[in-house]
């Protein structure tokens, strides 16, 4: 973990999620949008876990939107790390060819 | 592009997470062969870059927004079976606790950007570096050609799995459009992200890119 662009990468990452993402464009995204218009929308259900603590990327209980939501990014860069650098360390031990 | 649950009825969805996990398996297997002390450090960092960037939606047009799909940016980096995983990754914590994307619909989202995103965006990443000179800048304009071709590609990945199994009847045609002329839109927000990112990692560390290792080592096979 020596390599200034994994370190730098993930500084970016959690800036981004965290706070960056409160100015994202809150529009319905090109599928929603397609759904709306051509007027399937309604078919969609609600997901299983919609009502899971950080559900739509908030911290149920946390009034701040921007908070909430910076705060959820925080977690989501976290889990994502931590499930992702799991698997490729893990399959790295694999990995016949290597010297 | 997120399917939520109901869009897609249960025995083609059942069909298509058949389909995603027997192609995310295969990947497993590639997978293990480009990943090693160097690369496995890339290969989370492209996940977890790619979900901080998904949840920045960007406007494309009226009251339509639109967020990398990643799979281009992933597969340059870090090689398309790794690609694979780090997408799906992303799509099943995406799912399974932000409840962003469907979960009987898991297998949609990961056919259409997982596979499909990835490895059609990938070969047309092959076919357009083998065109270029081989260059640094190559490596980045290939993967912005790409990465804009990827997203109207996985939009019709949506628009097969809506022709096979929608719940709702409205014209395949009508749907056709709307997702192609929509997604074109976003993969202009795609080529310039993935452009981003790619020449930021190939100008900090071109040793450690997928898509630019290939592109050395048919050099070093002419020379020797």
């Amino acid at each position: 973990m020596k390599n200034p662009l994994i370190i730098v990468g993930f500084a970016v990452s959690l800036a981004l999620a965290g706070g960056v993402s409160y100015y994202a464009s809150s529009q319905p995204d090109g599928l929603e949008k397609v759904a709306g218009d051509v007027g399937f929308l309604d078919s969609a259900k609600e997901s299983a876990v919609k009502d899971s603590p950080l559900a739509e990327y908030g911290v149920a209980g946390v009034e701040n939107e921007r908070i909430s939501g910076g705060l959820a990014g925080v977690i989501g860069v976290a889990s994502t790390a931590a499930v992702s650098f799991a698997i490729f360390y893990g399959m790295r031990r694999f990995n016949k060819s290597k010297p | 592009m997120h399917i939520p649950d109901g869009f897609i009825d249960i025995p083609t969805s059942a069909a298509f997470a058949a389909i995603s996990a027997v192609g995310v398996g295969a990947c497993l297997k590639g997978a293990t062969r480009s990943l090693d002390e160097k690369t496995a450090p890339l290969a989370g960092l492209t996940a977890t870059f790619i979900f901080a960037v998904q949840m920045l939606n960007f406007p494309v047009a009226a009251g339509t927004s639109g967020h990398l799909l990643g799979g281009v940016l992933a597969a340059v980096l870090v090689g398309p079976y790794v690609a694979t995983l780090a997408i799906t990754v992303v799509l099943l914590l995406q799912a399974l606790l932000f409840a962003d994307g469907g979960l009987t619909a898991a297998g949609l989202n990961i056919f259409n950007l997982s596979l499909l995103g990835v490895w059609a965006g990938y070969a047309i990443f092959l076919v357009i570096k083998k065109i270029m000179p081989k260059n640094k800048s190559s490596i980045s304009v290939a993967a912005g050609v790409a990465a804009f071709i990827s997203v109207p590609a996985a939009a019709l990945g949506f628009v097969l799995q809506y022709a096979l199994g929608a719940n709702a009847t409205f014209s395949l045609s009508a749907v056709l459009t709307a997702m192609f002329s929509t997604h074109v839109l976003i993969g202009i927000g795609e080529a310039i992200i993935t452009v981003l990112s790619v020449t930021a990692v190939m100008a900090s560390r071109p040793d450690l890119v997928y898509g630019f290792r290939g592109a050395k080592s048919q050099l070093e096979i002419r020379k020797a």
